[in-house]
């Protein structure tokens, strides 16, 4: 944390900041030593940041029309869809922004990778994250019941049966997770709650997921650790505000596309026809940024180690700073688990393109080895590599490349002496 | 401080948590209650079924407690090729003579026991059902023969009530 010595310039804020030392927090924000060579892939956290507060905001104005009733949920989105005075706007941006928010969040996810964010001593951070991304899997796919169409319904059965495959006490829960005997009017009511809840609770670990970062200060592309504030560091504000308020405009640009001229694009047809129990559509799938996991889910024959597959996918990231056993932290800096990384970004793409593929013949076997591929990548590349890698030198600071020059001197000539 | 009071202190904290979990236990219980099956939702337990229309070969699907239910006629085909099946071949053995106790009548829930889909008529490896969802086969008995789903599809209760009638539940 930055000074704790500051203190308001006029009477007013000196006497507010001695009872609630809000401008000390202010101040500690916008002075924030952030590192100077940070490029566009930070500008994420910032522009996810944007999207919860859209979601948040649309979603307030939306549960003004919506009826979550199974009867009436139906209709009631087509009336803002249609009468509500700019409800197709509202209920666009909400549910591309929906879309838009996994965009960002993966970008953010896959930074971190690339640049060894997760690693010591910022894991709770990282887990912290974890959290949130679970929350916003949970938020999207209620959110995604709520129209009460056809995928809407048949997705809501088949997710909440997986609770189903737990041995014994599975069927109990999947009744009661139901409310009844089947996904009905209970469920919608309780999703409706859920998902109205889940984005404060999101907004809460937000705020924890900052402050533990604010605790060592962000990582950079280097990778290395910095003295804070140096010559290494920039304020956040204005360097940062205005890197990330730029990349949001351009993150923008690419949201008002989708809601202006693809509104749809995203979405599958089959969920404006009316949720029907009797009917299943001929081809479930659910959305673009749960493919991946889809596909781990339906590459194992077995519908309990299925489900532990899917859940082992996603719970695997949060032991990655264990699982990572190199010091260095900044993929610039390992030749090897550069090229891995690629892999596994690779691997992941082709999990989503197999997860919207029907479950049969080549994509069921392209499914099963990017599965086995994604665990070998976390649990046996990532910890040989730790160890076996030849890793290139790391500067000793971010301006030492540049001007040859570094904050901590004794270093500098230490390494100076060495070479000569 | 003599060993005494410390003792003293120990059992009030003791018993002061214990009194606080039943309690908190107690209060939870009905937070996490309410959530299952309301009175209004068990009342809706069985229902009846004219079944005099249906030929044999086809299948009626009616809505039982949410869920589909098929009644299938079956053919004198269908009911052999169920009752051939050696129990060492099925994944979840269930001999046809206790599924459909009256053989030219099949009665079970219409869902697939992997992920809750419903699975389709006449279609499949078996000649039986086929869900299209995550590629389950099930037999001319409904059970299953291929793919992730790991039970037959489930038997309801259910009766005769006339020649014409099935009470499901």
């Amino acid at each position: 944390m930055s000074d704790h010595d500051y203190r308001p310039k006029s009477k007013v804020g000196q006497w507010f900041n001695d009872r609630l030392p809000l401008l000390t927090l202010a101040n500690h924000l916008t002075d924030y030593p952030t590192p100077k060579n940070l490029n566009y892939w930070w500008t994420f956290g910032g522009i996810l940041t944007f999207c919860l507060i859209t979601q948040i905001v649309t979603g307030l104005t939306l549960a003004m029309h919506y009826i979550a009733h199974a009867d009436m949920a139906f209709e009631s989105v087509e009336h803002i869809m249609r009468d509500v005075n700019y409800g197709w706007l509202i209920r666009y941006i909400h549910a591309n922004g929906a879309s838009m928010f996994f965009l960002a969040v993966y970008i953010h996810i896959f930074r971190s990778l690339f640049y060894g964010s997760y690693k010591s001593p910022r894991e709770i951070i990282w887990i912290l994250g974890i959290i949130i991304y679970l929350l916003m899997m949970a938020a999207a796919f209620m959110g995604y019941v709520l129209p009460w169409g056809q995928m809407s319904f048949w997705g809501a059965t088949v997710i909440t049966n997986l609770f189903s495959a737990i041995p014994l006490v599975g069927e109990g829960i999947v009744t009661w997770l139901w409310g009844g005997y089947s996904v009905d009017n209970p469920t919608l009511t309780r999703f409706f709650t859920l998902h109205y809840l889940i984005p404060f609770l999101i907004l809460g670990l937000v705020v924890l997921h900052i402050w533990a970062l604010h605790v060592p200060g962000n990582n950079n592309p280097v990778g290395i650790d910095i003295k804070k504030p140096s010559k290494d560091t920039v304020p956040f504000h204005p360097y940062i505000v205005i890197k990330d308020g730029f990349a949001l405009l351009m993150f923008m640009i690419v949201f008002a596309f989708f809601v202006f001229y693809a509104p749809n694009i995203l979405g599958h047809a089959d969920n404006y026809i009316e949720a029907n129990p009797m009917v299943t559509p001929a081809h479930i799938v659910p959305e673009w940024y749960l493919l991946p996991f889809y596909a781990i889910l339906r590459s194992v024959p077995d519908k309990l180690l299925g489900v532990v597959a899917m859940l082992s996918a996603i719970l695997i990231l949060a032991v990655l700073p264990w699982l990572d056993t190199s010091k260095i932290r900044s993929a610039v800096f390992r030749p090897l688990y550069k090229q891995f990384y690629w892999i596994l970004v690779a691997d992941v793409l082709i999990l989503g393109y197999v997860g919207a593929m029907p479950a049969e013949g080549l994509y069921l076997l392209i499914a099963r080895v990017a599965t086995a591929y994604y665990f070998l990548h976390f649990l046996v590349i990532l910890p040989v590599l730790g160890f076996k890698e030849k890793t290139l030198p790391v500067p000793l600071s971010i301006t030492e490349p540049v001007l040859g020059g570094s904050p901590n001197l004794a270093a500098v000539r230490n390494k100076e002496s060495k070479i000569e | 401080m003599s060993e005494k009071k410390t003792k003293r202190r120990d059992f009030l904290f003791t018993a002061t948590t214990a009194v606080g979990a039943v309690g908190a236990a107690a209060v939870v219980w009905p937070m996490i209650d309410q959530m299952n099956p309301d009175a209004s939702v068990k009342a809706l337990a069985s229902t009846e079924v004219d079944i005099s229309a249906l030929t044999p070969g086809n299948t009626l699907t009616v809505l039982w407690r949410g869920k589909p239910v098929f009644i299938r006629r079956r053919t004198q085909e269908e009911i052999d090729e169920a009752r051939a099946v050696k129990m060492e071949e099925l994944i979840h053995p269930e001999k046809d003579e206790d599924r459909a106790k009256n053989p030219e009548w099949l009665v079970m829930l219409g869902v697939c026991t992997h992920l809750g889909c419903v699975p389709l008529n006449d279609k499949g490896d078996y000649n039986g059902w086929f869900c299209p969802c995550h590629g389950s086969h099930y037999d001319t008995s409904g059970r299953i023969r291929k793919g992730p789903a790991p039970w037959n599809m489930e038997v309801p209760k259910y009766e005769f009530v006339n020649a014409n009638t099935i009470k499901i539940g």
